[in-house]
């Protein structure tokens, strides 16, 4: 194999992938910030004593998380307009459709951490005669953060990969950058290979944390 | 009594035992002869579940030899004495001879108690299942636990498990049996059962080496005491010798920390 | 909302649909029993005591999970090709992406599975005159293997969404022939509608046989 890594295209088009990137961040965090927001939300419907509540968010649970992302992006873009007669920028859409799916996810993370909250607490409190509310506010949600550290920041590792796809919308984030700039130049090999490095050094940290988390969890008991 | 007519079972020279920096076994000599029963007793830390952990490789020895039965184990490089190699194969004819019971048991859950009483004449032994039943169950009357063949050991309690684990080692028909703390893990209805267990096979005249904390049991059961303090041998000597009247003053004031025993 | 729904003109290229079904699930299986191989090769890789063998493993596991897929479907498609001049077809790239991918996933399932049985049990099996060997066989594996099937199963289900990414290779599963149907039909919100329930059928059918299955394996103690 005598392939020639060209190096000299990699400089010249990285601030062209760096464009992306901006919008890979612009996609990223808040969608991760609105989905985790309302995934809480969701939480306490799967949780209510309402059985509509319980059943409309279980729906709606269930149907983020049992259809692949990319025809969430692309519902979101292509059909949902129709529905509500606004056309939405591809960025929008793509915005949507990420935080709407975390929210699912999130949901399912808060739930897990306020069911594994010892029932003990929630009696001691009550006993003390605070209301559900908050229990919850204060006591229950504290712990529930700290105890599902590792998970949102897993959340937040699969989001950042999910953001790729709205390069499917033509969203110029950081993947539409790099199809593009392999076609422009006809080396695929050095740009695709450059933004998944791109890729690993924005999202490996947030593994890394992740992990850091666990293993100091594990240790606290 | 203790068989002084022939070599040693058990033979220990110059053992040393470093966790990285750390110096746990500072150079032991140390020999068993057949029939002996050796109490190891010392405050944590002290090395003395490290020293028979080393007697059958659970740990590694970092310098020393080990004998059994006169032959000394692991192969020497021709020109450097002190690095000793220890083939699996031979580490693992070692442990059908020489028997563990652990702290915390250790036994397979996903086996029935005859199961795992069987496991090591199956797999170790490739003993045919029929024999390997009889024999184990043998053992499982002895422990008695002969009506519980078919639980698995997550429904017993820790006693029982403990003397499940004595009767998959006794299944082997080691020459010399090592218990860790086996105690030490029960809650204290449960140890009695255990240590009658281990009086049981004290009186059928077992090569055995204990580790414990059960100062009364020692006195009864060993026929030689050893404190172990700061990776060395402090004290050796008869149970009268080590436990009642002490040379030492290091083990003196081990020995007044456990003021509710009795003899 | 006066729109009006017609899903007839997608329901009568429902053949087009299935065909898309159908290769959905052939990529997919195709994919789990390569990754599978993949992940076994890995995992050993991973627990070796050289050195030497672990760390290249470990650093591709690490590259496959904190990337995006779609980059892993475009280089195996457009890069890898022009090192090694060839073309690739799309079904070859996308299940050369896919099977890596979860490989290195499955690889974690399988170490994790290995690394959680204690290690009293090493000990037990070591104190009897188990070899190595012996004690992986009788031992360790088989109460192994039951701790692997829950995360096993999640990584598959991860998977078969997966596969729609293989559409923007133009790879004719699910996703790709909904794009033909809606090019066909110009009718995006019953098009994609109608595909994402039947991606909703298909995973929660998945997800129910994989449950049943779950619980006959660990039926035990």
């Amino acid at each position: 194999m005598d392939y020639a890594f060209d190096f000299a295209l990699v400089v010249e088009t990285f601030p062209i992938l760096m464009r992306g990137f901006v919008v890979t961040l612009e996609l990223w965090l808040p969608s991760l910030a609105i989905g985790l927001a309302g995934g809480l939300v969701l939480a306490l419907a799967r949780l209510s004593h309402s059985r509509v509540l319980r059943g409309g968010s279980l729906v709606y649970i269930e149907l983020f998380r049992d259809t692949p992302v990319l025809i969430q992006l692309i519902w979101f873009y292509y059909a949902f307009p129709i529905l509500i007669g606004v056309q939405l920028s591809p960025f929008t859409a793509a915005l949507l459709a990420l935080a709407l799916n975390t929210s699912a996810y999130g949901a399912e993370i808060f739930r897990g951490g306020i069911q594994s909250i010892a029932r003990g607490q929630w009696e001691g409190a009550k006993a003390l005669g605070m209301r559900h509310a908050d229990v919850l506010r204060r006591i229950v949600l504290p712990q529930v953060f700290k105890l599902m550290l590792p998970a949102f920041t897993n959340r937040a590792v699969e989001v950042a990969k999910m953001s790729s796809l709205a390069s499917v919308l033509s969203v110029h984030e950081l993947m539409y950058q790099g199809r593009l700039l392999s076609s422009t130049y006809y080396r695929p090999f050095e740009i695709l290979t450059t933004v998944a490095v791109v890729y690993f050094v924005l999202i490996y940290p947030a593994t890394f944390l992740s992990m850091t988390l666990e293993r100091r969890m594990a240790g606290k008991g | 009594m203790p068989d002084t007519t022939r070599p040693p079972i058990l033979q220990v020279s110059g053992l040393h035992k470093w966790f990285g920096t750390l110096h746990v076994l500072q150079g032991i000599d140390f020999s068993v002869a057949a029939g002996e029963r050796v109490a190891i007793i010392g405050g944590s830390g002290s090395g003395k579940s490290t020293f028979l952990r080393c007697l059958n490789f659970m740990e590694m020895p970092t310098a020393g030899r080990i004998a059994l039965d006169g032959t000394p184990l692991g192969r020497a490089s021709a020109g450097k004495p002190d690095e000793v190699r220890y083939p699996e194969s031979e580490l693992c004819r070692v442990r059908e001879r020489v028997g563990m019971v652990f702290q915390q048991f250790n036994l397979f859950p996903h086996m029935t108690v005859l199961e795992n009483a069987m496991e090591g004449l199956v797999t170790v032994k490739r003993m045919k299942k029929a024999e390997a039943r009889e024999r184990a169950l043998r053992e499982l009357d002895k422990v008695g636990l002969g009506g519980k063949t078919d639980v698995y050991p997550g429904r017993l309690s820790g006693g029982q498990q403990q003397r499940v684990a004595i009767a998959r080692a006794l299944a082997m028909e080691p020459e010399i049996l090592l218990f860790d703390e086996p105690t030490s893990s029960l809650d204290p209805e449960l140890v009695g059962e255990v240590l009658r267990v281990i009086r049981q096979l004290a009186e059928e005249g077992r090569t055995m080496l204990l580790v414990t904390h059960e100062l009364g049991f020692a006195y009864h059961f060993a026929t030689k005491v050893i404190f172990l303090a700061d990776g060395v041998f402090h004290e050796v000597g008869t149970p009268d010798e080590v436990l009642k009247h002490p040379k030492q003053e290091r083990t003196r004031a081990f020995l007044e920390r456990f003021t509710e025993f009795s003899f | 909302m006066n729109y009006q729904w017609d899903f007839s003109p997608v329901l009568t290229r429902w053949p087009l649909l299935l065909d898309g079904l159908f290769n959905t699930v052939k990529i997919a299986a195709i994919a789990i029993v390569f990754g599978v191989l993949v992940g076994l090769v890995l995992a050993l890789l991973r627990l070796s005591p050289r050195r030497s063998l672990r760390l290249p493993a470990a650093v591709f596991v690490e590259f496959y999970r904190n990337t995006p897929p779609i980059v892993h479907f475009f280089w195996f498609f457009y890069a890898l090709p022009v090192v090694l001049n060839i073309s690739l077809d799309p079904l070859v790239a996308a299940v050369l992406a896919l099977s890596t991918q979860s490989g290195a996933f499955y690889a974690e399932v399988f170490r994790g599975g290995i690394r959680s049985i204690e290690r009293g049990q090493w000990e037990g099996a070591k104190a009897l005159g188990m070899s190595h060997t012996q004690l992986m066989r009788r031992i360790v594996v088989p109460q192994a293997a039951t701790r692997m099937v829950a995360p096993f199963v999640e990584r598959s289900f991860e998977l078969i969404k997966t596969t729609a990414l293989a559409s923007t290779l133009a790879y004719g599963e699910l996703l790709y022939q909904a794009m033909m149907v809606n090019s066909e039909t110009f009718r995006p919100l019953e098009t994609y509608t109608a595909v994402a329930l039947l991606y909703l059928v298909l995973l929660v059918s998945c997800s129910a046989l994989a449950r049943a299955a779950e619980a006959r394996l660990t039926a035990y103690r």
